[in-house]
């Protein structure tokens, strides 16, 4: 709408998407549009709220990093997105233009139809009928794509779903149709054939507009901790590679609080690599030069220069991320519901049409009139209700569970969230923060406070970040400090009224983190931070336990750092497990019979993740973490696991009472169409109530996520 | 019947006429960001500021 023109339309420009989590209003998007066209190089700017994305037009010069930091000059937080994640909402697209065709032929042909049905007789009905088959026939051939390909994909592979008696009905239904049409016959289905497809449609759309959403979010969360990284060049100075362009042996300076891009071996400095996303552990571990360093990690306290052993595939993250490819594949074997349920309809339906076909002609009916009340059969049978019992109410309540920040990413998703019996939690990023926070500030006054919080919003550092964002949540306002300093791996220095002021490293004991702040003349204060459980997880296994869910800790930090962890929570806890080992967890587990949910985060968590029944992951976790969840929650809180849970069982029972009052239906109307006594009136009225009281049950489910 | 003869090409043509300015709405991509949208009218400024 308002995009700048392209200013040099004649030159080859590229465009980059980019994820910017912090878009929040509409000052943001005129911010990031206007402010972005302004940068040279830039030819336009066009912010997609919805999918929190910005899409950057620029000259093929600009690399990554400098559009990153021209968004990080207007105050947001930028990750550059792959161009495979930018056009798949193609299946979206194709479903709203199928509805579209069908919603506009269901009401023309309606139009014909309740024309018929208050009397047209004769030559008019004749007409109308050839109207409604030419604008029908059209229809039902481009919007009945969907289902005739799915249909006829489960056919080849020798199954049923849902999709073939869809089919067939319509199919035949429209044959019939047309014949009665050639012949002049009186009863025609049209009606019935396309606005069978729209509400189906409806169905489908919402459900894939739904994905597209969630399926949004998470990848808006994605962090792509690492695209890349400073390398030292034979001359001295650096140059900007991104991850995929790191080979071996070349050096990268990795700076404090920086992500390693790849595997390698610490030449020079000395410091301490936070692994929790790789192996939970949750203290870091100090590092010195000709230590092995893994792809992932957080440098922690000082820059160190790294030679690269391994990049890309050969790296230890790859390894993982292939244990989870092979662990996901065990998932895909799960049946959904509407096609348990098409299963059992089908051969069903089938029959009976078939039936009543053979009994009207033993009866002696004539073949037309058997196969008019055949084709009645299929029509009214023809699993209008049953096709949106099972979308309908999963949309509605991925929607309350969206509005609540859990991000459900299908709707089987909530039908194995609803049958799982057994919970097994990660502990460092799940149950805890996954963060150092503060423990203990009572030692500080409000000047002091506010003198610490001038310091730390300086630095990068991890703890310097940790006690920016306590004091700022505190509403400490920062002092002028003058003349700030900051030298890797000791500290911040500044002068604060004459005096000198500093925040440093503190050698603690155990596994506990600790900074001393000093200001000159005063007594040193240390600033103990400790990774603080989420709120919320102390009531967690009381609430799962009530939902019938009996939870356990599997973590792969030291038994010393979970045991106060599971004796918080009154829960028993397996130590130091390698991803293959809580994998092998879940695998005796399953064989045993239950349905385990894992909630984890970790990149040592991403295989068990694909192998539970159903997992959940908080967004703070890594990008391997969230990407082989089912459903994601947003915020520090964990108690949206218990929520998701009720939500995905209130969402079954409604599914459940759905499909009784679908078949309730059938269990009226097929003795009336097997008497001959359905006209395609009745039909109508029948298909379009019971969808609509299926509908209006779901709707039920929008304060589903309370 | 003269009727019914001029009022259905109407009604398929007005029909016609929606269905083609939908599919031409959805190919220029206004339903790509239906949320941003609601915002975008409580932006003033249709150009970009220029710098002086």
């Amino acid at each position: 709408m308002n995009a700048p023109a392209n200013p040099a339309g004649v030159l080859p420009l590229s465009e980059t998407l980019f994820s910017v989590p912090s878009i929040r209003c509409a000052g943001c998007i005129s911010k990031l549009e206007d402010g972005l066209a302004l940068t040279p190089g830039i030819a336009a700017a066009r912010v997609n709220f919805t999918a929190r994305r910005v899409a950057v037009t620029h000259l093929p010069e600009l690399t990554l990093p400098d559009l990153t930091n021209a968004i990080g000059a207007l105050g947001f937080e930028a990750q550059p997105l792959a161009a495979a994640t930018a056009g798949v909402d193609r299946e979206s697209r194709m479903l709203l233009r199928a509805l579209a065709v069908a919603g506009f032929a269901s009401m023309n042909v309606m139009l014909l139809s309740v024309s018929v049905w208050s009397g047209a007789d004769g030559a008019t009905r004749s007409l109308f009928y050839w109207l409604s088959a030419l604008i029908a026939l059209p229809t039902v051939a481009y919007a009945g794509r969907p289902f005739f390909r799915s249909a006829w994909a489960a056919l080849r592979h020798g199954r049923t779903n849902m999709d073939v008696p869809i089919s067939i009905g319509v199919l035949l239904t429209c044959a019939i149709s047309l014949f009665e049409t050639i012949t002049g016959g009186a009863h025609a289905y049209f009606d019935g054939a396309v606005m069978l497809l729209f509400f189906l449609l409806t169905g489908r759309v919402l459900d894939s507009v739904m994905r597209d959403r969630a399926r949004d979010g998470v990848t808006a969360l994605l962090k792509h901790t690492a695209p890349g990284a400073l390398v030292l060049n034979a001359g001295g100075g650096t140059i900007w590679r991104e991850a995929q362009s790191l080979a071996p042996n070349m050096r990268m300076i990795v700076a404090a609080g920086e992500r390693l891009a790849a595997d390698g071996v610490i030449e020079t400095g000395m410091s301490r690599f936070d692994l929790s996303l790789l192996t939970g552990e949750s203290a870091p571990q100090p590092v010195r030069a000709g230590d092995a360093v893994h792809a992932g990690t957080l440098n922690v306290d000082a820059p160190v220069t790294v030679r690269v052993t391994a990049a890309g595939p050969d790296t230890a993250i790859a390894d993982i991320a292939r244990m989870m490819e092979s662990a996901t594949q065990s998932r895909s074997h799960y049946v959904r519901i509407a096609d348990r349920a098409a299963r059992l309809y089908a051969p069903a339906v089938h029959a009976l049409a078939a039936l009543s076909f053979a009994g009207w002609m033993i009866a002696g009916a004539g073949w037309h009139q058997a196969l008019m009340i055949a084709v009645a059969v299929l029509i009214v049978t023809c699993p209008c209700a049953l096709g949106l019992a099972v979308p309908v109410a999963q949309i509605v309540a991925c929607g309350a569970l969206m509005r609540a920040g859990i991000l459900v990413k299908d709707g089987s998703a909530l039908e194995r969230l609803a049958e799982a019996d057994r919970a097994l939690l990660d502990k460092t990023g799940t149950l805890t923060l996954g963060r150092p926070e503060p423990v203990d500030r009572t030692g500080l006054d409000a000047r002091q406070k506010s003198i610490a919080l001038a310091l730390a919003r300086t630095s990068r550092h991890p703890l310097s970040q940790a006690l920016r964002r306590t004091l700022e949540a505190e509403g400490i306002a920062a002092a002028e400090v003058e003349s700030i300093a900051e030298t890797p791996g000791m500290g911040l220095t500044g002068r604060f009224g004459g005096k000198a002021v500093a925040i440093g490293r503190a050698e603690m004991g155990g596994a506990d983190l600790a900074c001393r702040f000093e200001i000159e003349g005063e007594r040193a204060e240390t600033i103990l931070f400790r990774d603080r459980l989420r709120p919320g997880a102390e009531v967690l296994p009381g609430q799962l336990a009530a939902l019938g869910l009996p939870a356990s800790i599997l973590s792969g930090d030291r038994a010393a750092a979970v045991a106060p962890v599971a004796r918080a929570l009154g829960l028993t806890a397996q130590t130091a497990m390698h991803p293959q080992d809580k994998l092998d967890a879940i695998a005796r587990l399953t064989a045993a019979g239950a349905k385990v949910l894992m909630v984890g985060d970790g990149l040592n968590d991403g295989p068990a993740l694909a192998a539970g029944h159903v997992s959940m992951a908080p967004a703070s976790a890594s990008d391997a973490g969230q990407n082989a969840a089912d459903a994601v929650w947003l915020g520090d809180g964990i108690a949206s696991v218990a929520i998701a849970i009720r939500a995905a069982r209130a969402t079954m029972r409604v599914v459940r009472q759905n499909f009784a009052l679908a078949i309730g239906y059938n269990i009226v109307a097929v003795p009336l169409a097997i008497a001959g006594l359905v006209t395609p009136l009745i039909a109508a009225l029948a298909m379009s109530g019971s969808s609509l009281i299926v509908i209006g049950n779901a709707l039920r489910l929008r304060r589903a996520a309370r | 019947m003269n009727g019914i003869a001029i009022l259905i090409p109407i009604a398929l043509t007005l029909g016609l006429t929606g269905l083609a300015a939908f599919f031409w709405a959805l190919r220029g991509g206004q339903f790509d960001d239906l949320d941003g949208a609601a915002l975008r009218i409580l932006i003033d400024e249709d150009e970009p500021l220029r710098r002086d």
